[in-house]
């Protein structure tokens, strides 16, 4: 599903260059959870972004869902996230003029589905127990029903893939945890394939793999417990 | 693209906007406000005048001359009344005029009417029916204007002194329909008969009088039958054939073009309301980053992007635009009430689609190019940035769609301003002066803002140095404000360092040990009498010329129609030159106000710049002013045949002079050696010195008796007069500025709502700190001073400059600098930005700072 050779992202800072992510091999399957684990500053949220791609590299090619996504403008890109990748983010990044149904709703008109997608807004909105809040905005919301928007979002399009940034990082535990059911339970009834970055050592062992990523290299790729998506 | 789904976004977006963006729009609809109810209103007043014509006129066509009527069109109105034409007529001549009662004597236009005029439209006076209708004025009373009442300190029934005759006042005229109201201010009248105006003896020979005959010729082809008929009589005869229709259309015209210019101030505050939305999305644009990133990650193109913000941003002009709109009209209807006095007819307001229209499409279009900018930086904003909030976009230095939207700005500018002005090189004009000025304010404010920033004292209190770093946080609007401000500052400045000068001026003129009592329609044989009621201090100052009346006939042989046919340019001498009636003089010396610059005097005396002797021969050699050389297309030695009481008179030009006209002085375009118009009927003009009012007053009221056909002006009533017309002005222009003002004092509004949020958590973060309630105070005091501070200093020195430059330049007067409005523009502004600012920013005093901090984010 996912295939990244010799990843490399570098960044101009002053008149040095800095090495994010060096020269990173990964290849994950479909239909399979892996977690991206690593210290702050070890290129995670980079490789997260390369994957999905939300940015260039340096060096090195991504091809995702058999597309190489070099060979695409930035407006292809966009086209094909639309279609296939879905995001949780950990700031949730709920659009803040929009209610909870438009919210959900954003990726299905994006595609044109418009009005008619509305039934299954309200169906994602119902399975992650917000079916009486469609009408309210997100500061009406608490942070863990936010996020709860966000992952009925990201599922709204039926993505092969999703990409998920922290998604438990602004929650308290318990909160966190609810979160991480619901986010497996529609994962498994999605069959999507799912890259989680995530410093939570206890959710990363729910995945299929994990890779750990240190000063930007890929320092370790080991099989997880994968009792958060079965195969 | 989806539409439907960027008409969605946009909804959306737009409801949680309107709030913070839609304070910028009022500046539009204050702009579109502006433009509506001046289109509005000069269509109104421009249909009006087309529907009155008539009874502007009082009838239906007007023969009009400064002398009195040749026989040739005497003769033709003779034969209309026979005809059975309606013939009115009307003889203006200017007088003294005496109060028996309060014993005040004014100059007044004394006005002989007969014959029934007006034909159309009623006249009103207090009491009614005075003015007699078709019978026309009885003989031996008069009617005045309120204004003779006023100034004479007198009332109806009491009796005035006109000339030779003792009339008493029937009634006051509280309304003459073919007048401006204002008109009545500036020159009050008294209404004779015109048996009772012969008999006041005041057109004598040589008098300043004017003679109108108005017709009754319903039928419009008639009239024009008329001129083809009798064009050539008229010509000959110098008198002006004008129809009722040329009158309202000559009107209509000066309506139009000050609507034109009204529509310009308008235009150009509806611009600095564009500049506003600028700002505005500049902000809104930044303030939607996290968003337009999330939209990017889950598959929103650029062009969708930019498309919801686009719409938004057009759905908010709309919305502003459609109340101003509803604005305009609602002072469109006002109008007619405010200007009542000083309109020549009703005027009935109409809605007009075309003006509504129009402003909608204008408040749009201005609202969607000055948003195009800033929104053209969502194209930048990265669909990383949902994951690292650092992340920059790669934005091109030479972007071809960021050149096209700055070219799609200027060009708009451009049209709008040709647009209104109705003249595209006025137009363009107009928006080059705009274009400049804001690029200079915005460079003023730019450098003053990184002056202040880098030279403000650091030994400052620290609430004071936080205050004035306040205005350089990050998305600060401090140069926007001061931009909208200043031009506020800007253009009243401008015109009250103008206005200075010109007072100045004029003041200046009637100061020191000039003249300010003006003598004229003196007979040569009253001069010693006059000079026997002149106290004996005066009779010192006391000087006189002889005036004799002449029409200019050839100039090197050529006559009027040969000179008009030759081709435009410096050797065709100007229509009205030519065709004038001149007072022309003869004396020995030179006059103190004047120069001898080339040829000649009659002593030999050599001109300061060319001294060329000139033979004259046997001719009269006569001395021109330069000016009117240069208008008649005359040099040294070129020959001027005149008509002097039906007597031609040739003569040379053999010097040139320079005259300072502010110097009051009896000066003249034209000057002949003596000896060559002695003998010619003339009158005299006498100018003397009396320094007390009552003396003043005095000397008047004695002339009166002895001497009616004497008018005597009193250069302090000149002074009143014109300060009256400079304040009207003042008050116009000063209505005009406020428009600048306002849309100056949104965009304020607007920056402060926009930054409120911020300010709030600054403001719990230092109470928090440890800052009491006074010193957070004196942070926002600072703040909002240094930024009133920082616009008017901008926008007042760029006052200064372009009044130095135009007083000069445009006005031909000394530039005076005027420091104390320049002092009072500033206490304003500043004071404005100050309370507008601590009352917008209530907030950061009233709400505990836990709370504040824990709001987090916009």
């Amino acid at each position: 599903m996912i295939r990244a050779q010799g990843l490399t992202k570098t960044y101009a800072s002053g008149d040095r260059s800095l090495t994010v992510l060096d020269g990173v091999d990964l290849e994950i399957e479909d239909r399979s959870m892996v977690a991206v684990v690593g210290p702050s500053g070890s290129g995670k949220t980079t490789l997260l972004g390369l994957l999905a791609g939300l940015d260039r590299p340096s060096a090195g090619s991504v091809v995702l869902d058999g597309q190489p996504l070099g060979e695409l403008t930035e407006d292809q890109r966009a086209e094909f996230r639309s279609r296939k990748v879905g995001f949780v983010f950990q700031t949730f990044h709920l659009l803040p003029t929009l209610t909870a149904l438009e919210n959900v709703l954003v990726p299905l008109e994006l595609q044109g589905r418009g009005r008619e997608a509305v039934g299954r807004a309200e169906d994602l909105l119902q399975r992650v127990g917000l079916g009486d809040r469609l009408e309210h905005y997100p500061s009406q919301l608490s942070g863990g029903e936010q996020q709860r928007v966000a992952l009925a979002r990201a599922f709204a399009n039926e993505p092969r893939i999703l990409f998920a940034d922290e998604p438990t990082g602004n929650l308290d535990v318990d909160t966190g945890a609810t979160i991480v059911a619901m986010l497996e339970e529609l994962n498994r009834d999605a069959e999507t394939t799912l890259v989680l970055v995530t410093h939570d050592l206890g959710l990363a062992e729910r995945a299929h793999r994990v890779v750990r990523l240190s000063g930007g290299r890929l320092v370790e790729d080991r099989a997880g417990a994968g009792v958060g998506v079965p195969r | 693209m989806n539409l439907g789904f960027l008409l969605r976004m946009a909804l959306r977006e737009g409801r949680h906007s309107l709030r913070r963006v839609g304070v910028y729009m009022v500046s539009i609809t204050l702009g579109v406000g502006a433009l509506v109810s001046i289109h509005s209103f000069r269509d109104d007043v421009a249909r009006s005048v087309r529907d009155e014509a008539e009874t502007l006129m009082g009838a239906n066509a007007r023969v009009e001359s400064q002398r009195p009527f040749p026989d040739s069109v005497e003769a033709v109105l003779d034969s209309l009344t026979s005809a059975g034409v309606g013939v009115a007529r009307m003889t203006m001549a200017s007088t003294m005029v005496l109060a028996e009662s309060s014993g005040d004597v004014r100059l007044f236009q004394v006005r002989g009417v007969e014959g029934g005029f007006p034909f159309y439209g009623t006249v009103r006076s207090d009491p009614e029916g005075a003015w007699g209708g078709g019978a026309g004025l009885p003989d031996g009373v008069a009617l005045v204007d309120p204004a003779v009442l006023t100034q004479l300190g007198t009332s109806v029934g009491d009796t005035l002194v006109v000339g030779n005759v003792r009339v008493p006042i029937q009634a006051s005229v509280d309304d003459l329909p073919t007048e401006l109201g204002f008109q009545a201010a500036i020159g009050p009248r008294v209404f004779l008969s015109m048996e009772t105006l012969e008999e006041a003896g005041l057109l004598t020979f040589g008098s300043l009088a004017n003679y109108e005959a108005f017709l009754r010729l319903p039928d419009v082809e008639d009239r024009e039958a008329l001129r083809d008929r009798y064009d050539d009589r008229f010509q000959r005869g110098e008198v002006d054939y004008t129809l009722a229709e040329e009158q309202a259309q000559s009107l209509s015209n000066a309506v139009r073009f000050l609507g034109r210019f009204l529509g310009l101030v308008g235009l150009g505050a509806l611009l600095l309301g564009g500049i506003g939305v600028a700002s505005a999305i500049h902000v809104h644009v930044r303030q939607r980053r996290p968003s337009v990133a999330m939209l990017r990650c889950v598959g929103a193109r650029q062009g969708t992007v930019f498309g919801i913000y686009l719409l938004e941003a057009a759905g908010l002009g709309f919305l502003g635009a459609a109340a101003g709109v509803l604005l305009g009209v609602g002072v469109q209807q006002l109008l007619p009430l405010a200007l009542a006095g000083a309109l020549p007819v009703e005027v009935t307001p109409r809605l007009s689609l075309r003006s509504a229209g129009a402003g909608l499409g204008i408040g749009v279009w201005v609202a969607v190019v000055f948003a195009l900018i800033p929104l053209l930086e969502l194209r930048n904003v990265p669909p990383l940035q949902a994951l690292r909030s650092d992340v920059e976009g790669s934005g091109r230095r030479w972007d071809p769609l960021r050149l096209a939207a700055y070219a799609a700005l200027a060009g708009s500018v451009a049209w709008l301003c040709v647009l209104e002005a109705g003249e595209t090189d006025v137009g363009l004009a107009f928006a080059g002066a705009l274009a400049v000025s804001v690029i200079l304010l915005a460079g003023f404010g730019w450098v003053l803002v990184r002056l202040t920033r880098r030279l403000f004292p650091s030994r400052a209190s620290y609430p004071v140095r936080q205050g004035v770093s306040n205005l350089f946080r990050p998305r600060n609007q401090t140069v926007a404000v001061t931009l909208a401000l200043g031009f506020g500052a800007f253009v009243v400045g401008t015109i009250l360092q103008v206005e200075g000068s010109l007072l100045d001026d004029l003041t200046l003129s009637f100061e020191g040990e000039q003249p300010n009592v003006l003598l004229f329609d003196v007979q040569p044989d009253q001069v010693e009498g006059i000079r026997e009621l002149l106290p004996e201090s005066a009779r010192g100052s006391l000087s006189s010329a002889p005036l004799v009346s002449s029409r200019l006939e050839r100039i090197n042989g050529l006559g009027h129609e040969e000179l008009r046919d030759r081709p435009p340019g410096p050797e065709r001498p100007d229509a009205w030159a030519l065709r004038r009636e001149y007072r022309n003089t003869y004396r020995a010396e030179l006059g103190g106000a004047e120069e001898l610059v080339a040829g000649r005097w009659w002593d030999g005396t050599p001109g300061s710049e060319d001294g060329t002797e000139v033979d004259a021969g046997d001719l009269a050699r006569v001395s021109l002013e330069e000016d009117i050389a240069d208008d008649l297309a005359v040099e040294l030695g070129d020959t001027i045949t005149w008509r002097v009481s039906g007597v031609e008179v040739v003569s040379v030009v053999t010097s040139l002079r320079r005259v300072d006209w502010e110097r009051l002085e009896p000066n003249f375009f034209a000057i002949f050696e003596p000896g060559t118009l002695d003998g010619a009927p003339q009158t005299m003009l006498m100018v003397a010195r009396l320094e007390d009012l009552e003396v003043r007053a005095r000397f008047q009221r004695a002339l009166v008796g002895p001497f009616p056909n004497v008018s005597a002006l009193d250069f302090s009533r000149v002074q009143e007069a014109v300060d009256d017309v400079l304040a009207r002005v003042r008050q116009a222009v000063a209505f005009l500025a406020l428009f600048s003002a306002a849309a100056g004092v949104v965009v304020l509004v607007g920056s402060l709502a926009s930054s409120r949020a911020q300010r709030v958590r600054e403001g719990a973060l230092l109470k928090t700190l440890g800052a009491r309630r006074r010193q957070v105070l004196v942070v926002l005091f600072t703040e909002y001073l240094t930024l009133g501070t920082l616009a008017t200093a901008s926008g007042l020195a760029l006052a200064w400059l372009a009044a130095a430059w135009a007083v000069p330049q445009v006005f031909e007067v000394p530039f005076r600098s005027q420091p104390l409005p320049l002092v009072a523009i500033w206490l304003v502004v500043a004071g404005l930005t100050v309370v507008v600012g601590m009352v917008g920013s209530r907030r950061v005093l009233a709400q505990p700072p836990l709370q504040a901090l824990r709001d987090g984010a916009d």
